[in-house]
């Protein structure tokens, strides 16, 4: 009977600890419901091709106003990408440095300086960007203001590229000691064996690492909010000013009665924006499980 | 011919490594020099004077102090419960595995996306205002994976054979985990923790709706106050005010405080894990 009271204890205790387990599926469920709640009523004012695909952002000021996101989404999608042509030669080139040219003392210290580097707030990049890096770009390509995409970007692919230091490291040294062994007996380089042999088993990793850093640049905020110039128009080049999602919710959100369209149109870009990043959660989830299968971990 | 492709090989990775550190340690090389000028220790410790031109950042250091506090409080005991589960009880299966996919996918929404969270649910729904009470939950929300990361590589590195050895003598699983499993890894869960108080004291995004307030030169009250926080004061002086070129020595020096803040702790964090890791053997 003592016995049976303990174990029913022990299985109470362990359903308290599931429970708590599940709180981050409770967060990341209501997260949906709440972005979507608020973000689907903009739907009633516009629709969905007018929402994503409207080349006009309008909300304020203008008779009728105009609530379409594209040229938003396009915003996001340049400092993106110009973050990732910054940060993934850097990162990846960083990334084999660490892990097959420097010397162990070396990695000890180079390792651990990265990961700090990955801890700045990204405000201080957005400062940094305001006080010094905006003019250098401003007076370099003799611009009226150097509040540009290109500023932003190569901002946000700095802050992106100790995630994609950091991680690509741990894949490429996570490749069996036994593959580059055997390149070396056959008698290939360093250079023939870690282009040939390590690379293309790591390859798999390096890409969850890649995909991490851009959801980290997409999802970033100060940085653009300041650095980006803020005008909702469809970019045509890097050097003209840009508006992406998270600027534009950070920017506006303050200024957007409660209820209005306004209001459900920023939580709409919400939608958007945190479908992008879970599709980069799923993309890298399954990109990381192809490497750990693929080296036999 | 294939020595020199050696040779260029090693040179380009060379560069490359020169320049990515060059890049990262000049931000903060620009920062720290031009904010070093400012502080000393009425800047640390009084309230702004003459509307944001001059005096110190106190209530900013106060403020995050509290958005800090509440985030650990609420996440840790969390996040330590959920890495319980995960480590001692769960086998692996179709729980584990959402569970394992909802930390992964949390860990990636953007901090502005739990701002908007926070704004609807606590500042409006539950009706905290924009408070400390409210951005602190939010930043907890935002920290809860690190911490459940950080707790499980701290739970699993504590050897099974502890384990057995406490069920040999009779002891329960909850007893095992009590008085054997926690106090054993308590002190790298943390360590492990303060990456993400770092994290959560640098954040702006998310406390943007929920807690920060630029114009207050008076300290928090109770938890249902709106604050000053670091981040979003810098933030505050390029963009509010009404002496912009007044204010940009103190953001130096805001931004100098936070950095040193935030550096210290993950510096701190990142060593004591690599430690314990290294130690792993008992």
């Amino acid at each position: 009977m003592k016995r049976f009271f303990r174990r029913g204890k022990g299985k109470g205790i362990e359903y308290i600890f599931l429970f708590f387990a599940f709180a981050s599926i409770f967060f990341l469920g209501g997260i949906v419901f709440v972005l979507f709640r608020a973000g689907l009523p903009i739907l009633r004012t516009v629709t969905l091709g007018e929402f994503i695909l409207g080349r006009y952002w309008r909300p304020l000021f203008f008779e009728p106003p105009a609530y379409g996101i594209f040229p938003i989404i396009l915003g996001s999608l340049w400092v993106t990408l110009g973050a990732m042509c910054i940060a993934i030669p850097l990162g990846v080139g960083a990334a084999i440095y660490i892990a097959e040219v420097a010397s162990p003392r070396l990695k000890e210290i180079l390792k651990p300086v990265m990961e700090l580097f990955g801890a700045i707030p990204s405000v201080v990049y957005g400062f940094f960007g305001v006080v010094a890096f905006a003019p250098l770009i401003m007076r370099l390509f003799d611009l009226p203001i150097g509040l540009t995409a290109l500023s932003a970007s190569i901002l946000l692919g700095l802050m992106a590229l100790p995630t994609i230091v950091t991680v690509s490291e741990d894949v490429i040294s996570s490749v069996p000691a036994l593959y580059k062994e055997a390149s070396y007996a056959l008698g290939a380089t360093k250079l023939e064996t870690t282009l040939k042999v390590v690379l293309p088993a790591a390859f798999p990793g390096i890409v969850t690492a890649i995909i991490l850093g851009m959801g980290r640049a997409i999802g970033e905020t100060m940085v653009v909010m300041m650095v980006a110039g803020g005008s909702p128009v469809i970019p045509r080049s890097f050097l003209q000013p840009v508006r992406p999602m998270t600027a534009t919710i950070g920017l506006e959100m303050g200024e957007a009665a409660s209820g209005s369209p306004h209001m459900h149109a920023l939580f709409g870009i919400g939608c958007v924006l945190f479908a992008m990043t879970l599709l980069f959660s799923i993309i890298a989830e399954r990109f990381s499980s192809r490497f750990r299968r693929g080296v036999g971990m | 011919m294939r020595k020199f492709k050696e040779f260029v090989f090693r040179v380009f990775l060379h560069t490359i490594i020169v320049l990515s550190l060059m890049a990262l340690f000049s931000v903060i090389y620009f920062i720290v020099i031009r904010g070093a000028r400012v502080i000393n220790w009425e800047f640390l410790t009084q309230m702004p004077r003459d509307s944001m031109t001059a005096g110190g950042i106190f209530p900013a250091i106060v403020g995050t102090f509290c958005l800090v506090l509440v985030a650990v409080l609420f996440a840790l005991p969390l996040g330590v419960m959920a890495a319980i589960y995960l480590v001692e009880y769960a086998r692996q299966g179709g729980v584990v595995r959402i569970i394992r996919t909802g930390v992964n996918t949390l860990a990636g929404v953007p901090s502005v996306v739990f701002g908007l969270f926070g704004m609807v649910m606590f500042v409006r729904l539950f009706g905290f205002g924009v408070s400390i009470l409210s951005g602190g939950l939010t930043l907890g929300i935002m920290i809860l994976p690190t911490i459940i990361r950080t707790s499980e590589e701290a739970l699993l590195a504590v050897p099974q054979a502890f384990r057995e050895a406490s069920f040999a003598l009779g002891a329960t699983k909850w007893q095992t985990i009590y008085r054997i499993v926690l106090p054993n890894s308590i002190s790298s869960i943390l360590t492990g923790s303060i990456l993400g108080i770092g994290r959560a004291a640098g954040d702006t995004a998310s406390i943007l709706f929920t807690a920060a307030t630029f114009y207050i030169i008076h300290l928090p009250r109770s938890v249902f106050s709106e604050v000053q926080a670091l981040p979003y004061h810098i933030y505050g002086l390029l963009t509010e005010g009404t002496h912009p070129q007044a204010q940009i020595p103190i953001a130096y020096g805001t931004a100098t405080v936070l950095l040193f803040l935030v550096l210290s702790m993950s510096a701190v964090s990142i060593v004591m894990r690599n430690r314990f890791r290294r130690r792993k053997k008992w």
